[in-house]
């Protein structure tokens, strides 16, 4: 419960605001879960997929002879069989195609090839590894610089009208405007950096079961899909299938994180194997597959500027990205937006000109440009703008967090037009960053950092503040392949009082089983243990646009809230009925209907379910059950002030975190305690991109990074303890001032880590060490500012 | 080959193929499927069973290997009726989010109370460094294996 909040509900009702234990545990503590690679179906065959070696080839032929002749083999997939269905090429989910199975050349090391059925997934991979491939091979291109440079390899010479690497341009903001009030500044920061390529990895792999019944058409398709909807309409639009006919049933998942936002070759290519074989097939990615081939995320080249007066002031911002896209533009992001919402760069600061440019590039590497715990590239524009206020806070040798405190937009200064276009809604920014200070003391830390340097101790503070743009639609800017974002929720109440709440959205480990009928015990005084939600299955919940980006909340939980109210409106209709009183002389609280003035004459939200089925008012429509589709007027803007601690080893150059502070502010809470936990997660993810996860590659594009051994997620040992705070003020427009949470602390969070490291080395001239901050890499910058030891 | 081994307490005879894994078999041959994947090289620990009390990796284990053995899985951790002090530490203290790597989780921490009933974070923290969880941010974990701990005690 948070101070700004208060309980409308009792807790054996939970509504919001109660930390409520979650419905889902039940069956996961009992390994009764239900996972895609669960699901077991009679006759089902396996799927294996033979992958490219090598990162940019031409096929000169595929023999699948070998493969074939495993017993057990069903039958061997390749490109030109799939061709043939004219499915060798899909759409991506940002306008380009992408191959299913290489026909022509193969694109990054690990690319699909060919997939061998068979009875059981080990003869299945035993035959993957048989089919022999005769490549071409051709020089690969394994940076956007080199992409883009004169001569560089033509990488999508199959797209027509295609003669460079390039993906797309894209720009934001006034650069005319920009370009005055950097001519007329005092001084100018620049910083560049690299936001490096790294994987969701959810510990569940991607996977589907595909069950195409040959007599009914009936498609029934199992998939780990954090957007099932809309896969739905993707499917229909792809293969031809009739859409009525088409199931997508996403169980239970084990995490997503963006992973599992795209279509993925192993999906289409088991679709198609399912309708030609008429059996059910099931394709379940290894680590590897997930690792080398699905969604990555980041991959951005930015250089940033900004223009100071001689006060200290912020006057304009320059940000010029080039975006490593690999070798298909498969983005999961709105249509209209190239590079996502990396405008939102301005940050929580207050000034008047900004200007963005942002290129992508093809190069020979997996695609992705999936938003990793993240909405849609939101993570690279706060990491840019807090390294950048950070490095201007040094030129003018003014403490990091007092120079934030002078830029940020104040809170009279709400609704607020960012010089990109955003329209940030409510905030108060100096009250949240002034609470963390407090909790760490921040004027005894600065001393004590004083005294550690003169010790010659290395004691680093990174202060972060960012505000995030989440919670897509609106419906006018925002749409995936055309489909607008919004979202649905349908609700059902019982005759007996119980409801069944069903759900656009998906979740994969939030809690929506919880958080959602909580929402409708708030609205309706329904106690959460009789409310149970259903999502991730097409033929039984309303459509949406599914979970990433912060959305569940802000487009579902909303949707939500107004389904729940739609049916208290009718729910008073009934009530006046049976207490014989005018509508307007009911009070409703805590799912009780009472005469204002004379409170012991009252009906309960249970008398008034089981009236809609057997003693309605004249005229009025029978059932207690309704939908609503919401389409969000702005989008939701959460943030929260980091504060990060750090020593660093001289020595070494190894970093450790002594202390973090992490205030967010994410409106109203509806479960305390799950609305912690997606933070905690979320910190440990930003501490992993800081410190240890990339994914990166060789010069011959072999990927590095694709296992656990190479690919460094980290465990509980690694991992920091995180101190939580929080204010609240509630988002203006949303139905129950909620602004989602899941992804905040993954964005917020790096540039606090690595702003600490650097403000430990700041007084050697240190500005900057790329992402991950590894201790080589502070060894390195320590030897060349001459502040190293041995 | 046939092995005989004791899962959850009940003696059962398989047929197998001797390479199969024993996660494998765990989850298709058994038909157990708390039991999870999660990786190629032994890092995730989602796999992990108790052999004979003793949490392994069962994506490194060939089934061949528990001929005559015992292994109890997530299924087996409730008894007559009754939820496991690690499992109603779990939900208690909001252990787990998408529970993909949870049934591990309880397991390791089952059998590490076995051994120390009163550990510091320090502790837990390395008794599940072995296993990965990317959503929780582990703190929660920790919590719910020292409350399952004090229960323990308390017994
Ligand atoms: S599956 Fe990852 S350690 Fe066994
Ligand atoms: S709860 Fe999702 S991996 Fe641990």
């Amino acid at each position: 419960m948070t101070a700004a909040q208060t309980l409308s509900t009792p807790p054996e009702i939970g509504g919001i605001g109660h930390s409520v234990p979650r419905q889902e545990d039940a069956r996961l503590i009992e390994g009764q879960g239900n996972f895609l690679d669960d699901i077991s179906l009679p006759g089902m065959l396996h799927m294996a997929i033979h992958r490219s070696p090598v990162a940019h080839a031409r096929i000169r032929g595929v023999n699948t002879e070998a493969a074939a002749a495993v017993p057990g083999v069903v039958a061997v997939v390749t490109g030109e069989l799939m061709a043939q269905h004219n499915l060798a090429w899909m759409p991506t989910l940002s306008g380009d195609t992408q191959a299913v199975l290489a026909t022509d050349k193969v694109r990054y090391q690990g690319q699909e090839v060919a997939c061998v059925i068979a009875s059981d997934p080990y003869t299945a991979a035993d035959a993957a590894a048989l089919v022999e491939v005769d490549y071409d091979v051709l020089d690969p291109v394994t940076s956007p610089q080199q992409s883009l440079a004169d001569g560089a390899p033509l990488i999508r010479d199959e797209k027509e009208g295609q003669t460079d690497n390039l993906v797309y341009t894209w720009e934001s903001g006034d650069s005319d405007a920009t370009d005055a009030a950097f001519d007329s500044a005092a001084r100018v920061v620049s910083l560049e950096t690299h936001y490096p390529r790294s994987h969701p990895a959810p510990l569940e792999t991607c996977g589907i079961v595909a069950d195409i019944n040959s007599v009914t058409g009936q498609a029934t398709l199992y998939m780990t899909s954090q957007a099932p909807h809309a896969h739905r309409t993707l499917f229909a639009l792809v293969a031809g299938l009739p859409e009525q006919n088409i199931r997508i049933i996403s169980p239970d998942i084990g995490g997503g994180f963006g992973n599992k936002v795209p279509i993925y070759p192993g999906y289409v290519v088991a679709t198609a194997a399912s309708l030609l074989l008429g059996t059910p097939v099931k394709w379940i990615e290894s680590r590897t597959d997930n690792l080398i081939s699905t969604g990555f995320g980041r991959d951005y080249h930015m250089r940033g500027e900004l223009a100071l007066s001689e006060d200290g002031r912020i006057l304009a911002l320059r940000a010029d990205v080039l975006s490593d896209q690999g070798a298909f533009y498969s983005d999961a992001q709105p249509s209209k937006l190239r590079a996502g919402l990396f405008h939102v760069v301005t940050g929580s600061y207050d000034f008047p000109s900004a200007h963005v440019t942002c290129r992508g590039a093809f190069t020979n590497k997996a695609p992705g440009g999936v938003a990793y715990r993240c909405s849609f590239r939101i993570t690279e524009a706060s990491y840019l703008i807090e390294r950048l206020v950070q490095n201007a806070a040094y030129e003018i040798g003014e403490d990091p967090a007092d120079f934030r405190l002078r830029n940020f937009i104040k809170p009279e200064q709400f609704p607020y037009t960012t010089p990109t276009g955003f329209v940030y809604d409510s905030g108060d920014y100096h009250t949240a960053m002034r609470k963390a200070m407090d909790e760490v003391d921040y004027t005894a830390l600065r001393a004590e950092q004083a005294e550690a340097r003169a010790e010659g101790r290395l004691i680093g503070i990174g202060v972060a503040h960012f505000t995030e743009a989440v919670g897509a639609g609106p419906s006018r800017t925002f749409d995936i392949a055309g489909l607008k974002m919004f979202d649905s929720a349908e609700l059902r109440v019982h005759p007996t009082g119980k409801a069944i709440l069903k759900l656009g959205v998906k979740t994969q480990g939030q809690g929506h089983e919880t958080t959602f009928a909580q929402i409708v015990a708030n609205e309706l005084g329904i106690p959460v243990t009789d409310i149970k939600v259903v999502h991730g299955d097409t033929d039984h919940t309303p459509y949406g646009l599914g979970t990433y980006g912060s959305r569940s909340t802000p487009t579902g939980g909303a949707a939500t809230a107004m389904v729940s109210r739609k049916l208290a409106d009718k729910s008073r209709k009934i009530a006046a009925h049976l207490l014989e009183a005018a509508e307007a002389d009911l009070d409703f609280s805590a799912g009780v209907f009472s005469v204002r003035g004379t409170p012991d004459r009252s009906v309960t939200i249970q008398d008034v379910a089981f009236a809609a089925y057997t003693n309605m008012p004249e005229g009025v429509e029978h059932g207690l059950e309704g939908s609503y589709y919401y389409d969000p007027p702005n989008l939701t803007f959460p943030y929260g002030s980091y504060i990060v601690v750090v020593e660093v080893d001289a020595e070494t150059g190894v970093w450790k975190v002594d202390r973090m502070v992490a205030l967010d502010d994410c409106g109203v809470r509806i479960n305390p305690m799950i609305v912690e936990g997606q933070i905690q997660g979320g910190l440990t993810e930003g501490f992993a991109k800081s410190s240890m996860q990339w994914i990166t590659f060789d010069e011959d594009g072999n990927c590095i990074g694709s296992n656990f051994m190479d690919y460094l997620v980290p465990t509980a040992w690694e991992t920091p303890r995180f101190e939580l705070l929080e204010t609240c003020v509630p988002s203006p427009h949303h139905p129950i001032g909620a602004k989602g949470v899941g992804e905040s602390a993954t964005v917020g969070s790096p540039a606090a880590f690595v702003n600490a490291v650097i403000d430990a080395l700041a007084h050697l001239g240190v500005r900057n060490i790329d992402m991950p901050v590894l201790p080589d890499r502070v060894w390195a910058a320590l030897q060349s500012a001459g502040g190293g030891v041995g | 080959m046939e092995i005989s081994v004791k899962i959850n307490g009940t003696p059962q005879k398989h047929e197998i193929e001797p390479r199969q894994l024993l996660v494998d078999f765990v989850r298709s041959t058994a038909g157990l499927t708390g039991t999870h994947i999660g990786c190629d090289t032994t890092s995730c620990g989602v796999c992990t069973v108790l052999l004979d009390g003793v949490p392994v990796k069962s994506c490194t284990v060939f089934a061949a290997q528990v001929d005559g053995h015992e292994v109890a899985t997530v299924e087996g951790l409730k008894s007559n009726g009754e939820l496991h002090a690690i499992q109603k530490a779990f939900t208690a203290h909001h252990g787990l989010q998408c529970g993909f790597c949870t049934p591990a989780m309880m397991l390791v921490g089952a059998a590490f109370i076995e051994e120390n009933d009163n550990p510091s974070d320090d502790e837990v923290r390395w008794a599940i460094s072995g296993n990965l969880c990317r959503c929780t941010g582990y703190v929660n974990i920790v919590k719910a294996i020292q409350a399952a701990a004090e229960e323990r005690r308390a017994q």
